[in-house]
């Protein structure tokens, strides 16, 4: 049986999530979407992984969502509480998530996954920082390169081309 | 720990079927981007709890990679969509029309 910090965390999970799509100002659905995020980490702490919650608080909820909020504000104040997209496609779209929903639920409660809990202890997150650093470690490198080449493709991308340096008032 | 693995399984679907849900209706690109992180969590929401219950450390290990690669995205996502907003002046995703420079 699920309790109550489990049905509150989905809620919260769930409800922010539809909120972040559906309201009308995109600041308040970036504020939806922190929600969501944090909702997960919470997941992450019920399941006995704070490194990876904290992880995820720290670059979700920390980093992404702050960016996002940023980039909303970059954009026209019009466009921001403009709901761009027509009701035909809407419904449709509802649709096709609720047959998702009850197929994809309707298969993994009828699978064996229901029978499987446990009562074994979680994995200590030392382990985690171990293998990060032995047999994961030429991961890691090639994964903080992938993460500098991103943040300087998008800074190159973001750049703009018709400010020159002689046109800066500072 | 009283919380089967059923039910993490199942907020990660509808969280799933949201994150579809967006993709295919909104067109809004930063709304868009919304959805996909969405589907992002769900994947890592699953990864973390199979990892839980089996249990192993190498699925908390792969969540954390996959959250760094995410964040990447993101930022390369964003600045996609700040040049696409610089050339058509628009975020809704029927106005890019072409891919040239």
């Amino acid at each position: 049986m699920v309790d109550s910090i489990f049905l509150a965390l989905s809620v919260l999970t769930i409800g922010s999530a539809i909120v972040a799509l559906e309201i009308r100002s995109l600041i308040y659905g970036s504020i939806g979407l922190m929600l969501t995020l944090s909702g997960i980490a919470g997941f992450f702490l019920l399941l006995d992984a704070p490194f990876v919650a904290m992880f995820q608080l720290s670059v979700y909820v920390g980093s992404i969502a702050v960016l996002i909020l940023f980039t909303v504000m970059l954009v026209r104040r019009e466009l921001i509480f403009n709901k761009i997209e027509d009701s035909r496609r809407r419904y449709a779209g509802i649709g096709l998530m609720i047959i998702m929903m009850l197929g994809i639920g309707t298969i993994i409660i009828g699978s064996g996954l229901k029978s499987m809990e446990t009562d074994t202890a979680s994995v200590d997150y030392k382990k985690i920082g171990e293998d990060f650093l032995t047999y994961y470690s030429p991961a890691l490198i090639v994964m903080a390169l992938i993460l500098a080449s991103a943040v300087i493709g998008a800074l190159a991308l973001a750049r703009r081309e018709d400010v020159t340096s002689d046109q800066r008032t500072d | 720990m009283t919380n089967a693995l059923i039910d993490f399984v199942l907020v990660s679907v509808a969280l799933l079927a949201i994150g579809i849900y967006g993709l295919s209706v909104k067109r809004n690109a930063i709304r868009m981007l919304f959805a996909v992180e969405m589907i992002v969590n769900s994947a890592n929401l699953n990864l973390v709890a199979f990892a839980r219950f089996i249990p192993n450390s190498q699925g908390q290990t792969l969540a954390l990679f996959s959250i760094a690669i995410a964040a990447a995205e993101v930022a390369v996502g964003l600045a996609l969509i700040i040049v696409a907003y610089r050339m058509y002046n628009n975020i809704d995703i029927a106005d890019f029309r072409s891919l040239k420079g």
